[in-house]
């Protein structure tokens, strides 16, 4: 975390004094490797707590180590992207607006307070809103930032007015002081506690992008560039995650039933509307984010499973979701012309002929999405279900599993449109630029992660197992 | 460990296949053609080893090796004689559809093969896997591989096809990992042990309607695959679509794998649910029969008439195995071998037609037989074994059949029993219409050459041979039959009296079975003989 801090700083200064994109990337690039590597020499320690306001232990480092990590394969993506799209433009900055973004989100998995959740998800959003609307040049980038602003600080007021409501009645803010002054609520106290409780799932379901509160995902995984969908779809989605399962563990909130069925509520219609609503795209970004809705969906499922299983599935399933949807976005990336991203469906025709090699990886990727064996999709999957039933959720596992059949037929799509003959594709006029080596690079050991992930999974269900409280 | 190697040697074929396919041609099916040899060769070697020393063990080889331990997931294999019979039927067929697409396909041949390699491994996995968790991922490991073949290398509507055989196999297949997940926290909140073993699973106990409500999910999804009535709808759009070595591999192997299914798990796994359901089941296998067998009567396109015999056979599967007793099991495996054969064969002299005058449609076939001898003869040989002609492999599956549901439920085995006629009806239709009759249009065509006459004559030679020895099948499936059987009687014996009136208890009908079964070939034989002189003469 220091680290992390101290390196923005450092870059800061270095920007100052040198404007040099390769320079500030290497920068960053070793900043976010320093923190990682701290990160995990923390997992080490005993757990303990800073002042009232964060845990540090094994699951908060856990969650350190992977939201960096894919911080860092996003850094390399906006390396591509950034050179591509904006040739002689100032761009340094951005490094700095996504360690920031990073720097939110770590704080936000080890926090176990109030005002430590609420200052790390501000964090995360400014930085958000800047990232989104990066590339002020394209239209739809302003739109999207703008959007992202206004619902997002819509959402942080209804949050800050649910801890209202918890502090009104609790008189605490930390979640540990919660959990303890629980049980001696009188019955109105516990009503005032679930409303604010429920006003803060409004918040945290506008982060989340779930049904009912999703309608800005797409358009600003439209509006900005893959690289930043792709933060917002893994970094900031998952420290939320992690957020959410410390806040319910500590406080064991699970024994209200009320807000698990407003979660239930929530979980069969992001698993539905999200995959619905994904059949009619023909933007793959769009398609992207309604399907991120859905997996956030199944999440839940999980997620309401409850102690035990249910985190380490959660956990598990973030994980995998992560690394998948990282390579679905890089893939967007590195196949962008300098003109236009590669968002349209149609730029994907016939790619299995021309790029072999990338088509496949993105077959993997979205496989993996779908939830087919041998990808980590399924194992994640297979997880979900098997914490779902394990407390006997027929209904949501049936959901889920519904769900997953309507979501094959638009990742199937992607997959068909790839393998039509190019005979007729427009792309041949436009020669599109050799996909950057780097991003292949890393494009390559993503979809070997998510390979080797499907076919033993074991070394991270063991992680995970070790490191759920 | 063998079994292992098996599928890995057709995996790392596949992918080899595909990077050789990046420089030439013939190199990836020679690479594909000796991997499934190779499998070929193994199968065989199995089999005449267990033939020599009889282990006491139910398994002739098994291997078990730890994969996930914390969900209890094994990698257990292990091979019977059932599933070393379908394991040799896929590479018999694995081999030949490698050589029936060796002029067929001429795009993308290295992918082509990779696809076909891990459609194979995939199916033998299925047929080896004795831990649910590894037999679900093999079941879809197929899917994939088959998906991309038919909607790459398929016809016109290629694309609709493959859509429809994906999304009802996968949300069937994922209705049965519901069941098998629950079968597996049922196992492990009663006793603890939380595993996906097969063996272990056997003796899970529940309550009745539990049992019958994850049956369902297995069921469901080895009956789509099975192609029975109200959900065989993508079958005849998939066979016709895919390529020629698709539609025999789906016809010839992925149909099996449903029939397997059911045998394999859920009879042994469900025996008193299994007992509930047996009425509907066999009504829907009647169905299929009848049905199937009426819309053969109507297609006019080759591939489709030939996918629709396929659902009446598939019917005569479903109902020989909720007979419940070893010699409808005995046919049911049999017609299972006999099945991929004949329909393999069909298929493949649908494609070489295909190939040769680009058309499916018979109505503008006829009189092909004076240009092509080779192929008409072919032909006839195994449209006489669909139509199930004694001699040949098909009659004496279906009669095993007939005469073993006959003791289960006579009312419905005698409707069952039309079938046949209906058989010969649209079987001989397909003669009269393709290969007799009066020339529809001038073709000028190749009749088969080396190649496919080797495919054919190997094809012929087998069905011919399971038609006169049938014992070579029937014994080396006898004991899983005989287990299989006796453990989903013996669990409901004590059950209700009223079930034995029903469905003679164990004794009395395998008593029976056996001595009809011992004398069948010569017995049977006779009296149909004189029938198809009478059919000759159409």
């Amino acid at each position: 975390m220091v680290i992390l801090a101290g390196g923005i700083l450092f870059t800061m200064i270095l920007i100052a004094v040198k404007r040099n994109h390769r320079l500030t990337f290497i920068t960053t690039l070793l900043v976010i490797s320093a923190s990682v590597i701290a990160a995990l020499l923390q997992i080490g320690e005993k757990p303990h707590t800073i002042g009232e306001i964060a845990v540090v232990d094994r699951f908060g480092s856990y969650y350190q180590v992977l939201l960096l990590s894919a911080t860092f394969v996003i850094c390399i993506f906006s390396y591509i992207s950034l050179r591509r799209f904006f040739p002689g433009k100032r761009k340094e900055e951005y490094y700095l607006l996504l360690m920031l973004a990073a720097l939110g989100s770590c704080m936000m998995a080890i926090s176990a307070h109030f005002i430590s959740f609420f200052v790390s998800i501000e964090i995360l959003t400014i930085s958000l809103y800047t990232l989104i609307s990066y590339y002020r040049e394209r239209q739809k980038a302003i739109e999207a930032g703008l959007k992202y602003l206004i619902l997002a600080a819509m959402s942080s007021s209804f949050l800050l007015f649910g801890m209202a409501l918890v502090y009104a009645v609790s008189g605490t803010m930390s979640f540990f002081g919660l959990s303890a002054i629980m049980p001696s609520l009188n019955p109105s106290g516990i009503l005032m506690l679930v409303a604010g409780i429920g006003l803060m799932i409004v918040g945290i379901g506008f982060k989340l992008a779930l049904v009912p509160f999703h309608m800005w995902a797409p358009d600003v995984y439209e509006g900005a560039s893959a690289p930043v969908s792709a933060f917002i779809a893994s970094v900031s989605k998952g420290s939320v995650v992690a957020l959410l399962l410390r806040l319910f563990m500590i406080a064991d909130l699970y024994r209200y039933e009320k807000i698990m069925l407003a979660f239930t509520v929530i979980a069969v219609l992001s698993m539905l509307i999200g995959n619905l609503l994904a059949l009619m795209q023909n933007n793959v970004k769009r398609i992207l984010a309604y399907s991120s809705i859905a997996h956030l969906g199944y999440l839940l499922v999980a997620f309401i499973a409850g102690k035990g299983m249910g985190i380490q599935a959660a956990t598990f399933y973030i994980t995998i979701y992560i690394v998948t949807i990282l390579g679905a976005f890089g893939m967007i990336t590195v196949l962008s012309h300098s003109d236009n991203e590669a968002a349209d469906i149609e730029n994907y025709k016939g790619l299995f002929w021309r790029r072999p090699f990338l088509a496949g990886m993105l077959t993997i990727f979205l496989l993996s999405l779908a939830g087919i064996p041998l990808t980590a999709g399924f194992i994640g999957k297979y997880f979900l279900l098997t914490a779902g039933l394990g407390k006997a959720q027929w209904m949501l596992a049936f959901v889920l599993v519904a769900s997953s059949v309507i979501g094959l037929f638009y990742y199937l799509r992607l997959i068909v449109t790839m393998m039509k003959q190019d005979g007729d594709a427009i792309s041949i006029s436009s020669p599109s630029p050799a996909p950057s080596v780097y991003g292949i690079f890393v494009l390559a050991a993503l979809g070997v992660l998510v390979v080797s992930l499907g076919v033993c999974p074991g070394w991270l269900v063991d992680i995970v197992k070790s490191i759920s409280p | 460990m063998i079994l292992a190697w098996l599928i890995i040697l057709l995996m790392s074929c596949g992918l080899l296949a595909w990077l050789a396919g990046r420089w030439n041609n013939i190199l990836p099916r020679v690479i594909s053609l000796a991997g499934v040899s190779v499998q070929f060769l193994v199968v065989v070697w199995l089999w005449v080893n267990h033939q020599q020393g009889n282990g006491s063990s139910r398994w002739i080889t098994s291997y078990t090796h730890s994969w996930i331990p914390a969900f209890g997931i094994q990698i257990k294999l292990g091979v019977d004689g059932l599933s070393l019979l379908m394991l040799a039927l896929t590479s018999f067929l694995g081999i030949l559809s490698i050589l029936a697409s060796w002029k067929e396909i001429k795009d993308r041949v290295g992918f082509f093969h990779f696809n076909l390699l891990f459609v194979l491994a995939g199916i033998t996995g299925v047929f080896l896997s004795l831990d649910l968790f590894l037999f679900y991922f093999s079941w879809e490991v197929m899917l994939i591989p088959m998906y991309f073949l038919i909607s790459i290398w398929g016809n016109e509507n290629r694309v609709y096809a493959a859509y429809k055989f994906f999304l009802f196999t996968q949300a069937s297949g994922l209705l049965m990992f519901l069941s098998i997940l629950g079968l597996y926290l049922v196992h492990g909140q009663h006793t603890g042990v939380y595993t996906f073993d097969y063996e272990q699973l056997l003796s899970t106990v529940m309550a009745p309607q539990t049992a019958f409500l994850l049956m369902l999910g297995f069921v469901i999804a080895f009956i789509v695959k099975l192609s029975t009535v109200p959900f065989h709808s993508w079958l005849p759009d998939a066979h016709t679509q895919a390529p020629t070595a698709g539609s025999v591999i789906l016809a010839g192997l992925l149909l099996k794998t449903g029939a397997y299914g059911l045998i394999r798990f859920v009879l042994p796994l469900f025996p008193q649910a299994s007992h509930q359901f047996a009425p509907v089941a066999m009504i829907l296998g009647v169905i299929s029969i009848l049905y199937g067998a009426k819309l053969a009567f109507a297609q006019t396109d080759l591939k489709r008439l030939v996918a629709y015999i396929s659902v009446s056979h598939m019917g005569f599967i479903l109902l020989g195995i909720y007979a419940f007793n070893e010699m409808a099991m005995q046919g049911v495996v049999m017609q299972m071998v006999v099945h991929g054969v004949s329909t393999g064969a069909l298929f493949i002299i649908a494609g070489a037609l295909h190939e040769r005058i680009h058309t499916r449609d018979i109505a503008q076939m006829g009189g092909l037989w004076s240009k092509m001898p080779k192929m008409g003869a072919m032909g006839l040989i195994f449209v006489m074994a669909s139509l199930g002609l004694p001699g040949l492999g098909n009659f004496v599956a279906e009669i095993l059949i007939l005469i073993g549901s006959f003791f289960a439920n006579k009312a419905l085995t005698i409707v069952a029993t039309i079938g046949l006629v209906a058989a010969t009806i649209y079987a001989l239709r397909i003669m009269q219409k393709v290969f007799y009759g009066t020339e529809q249009k001038q073709w000028n065509v190749a009749d088969f050459g080396l190649r496919e006459m080797g495919i054919m004559v190997s094809l012929s030679v087998v069905i011919i041979w399971l038609g006169l020895f049938p014992a070579t099948v029937l014994n080396l499936a006898k004991s899983t039959v005989v287990n299989v059987v006796g453990s989903i009687n013996k669990k409901t014996e004590a059950k209700t009296e009223a079930k034995n009136c029903k469905y003679p208890g164990p004794d009395h009908s395998v008593v029976g079975m056996v001595v009809i079964r011992e004398s069948l070939p010569d017995n049977q034989i006779n009296p149909k003989t004189q029938i198809k002189d009478d059919r000759t003469g159409y």
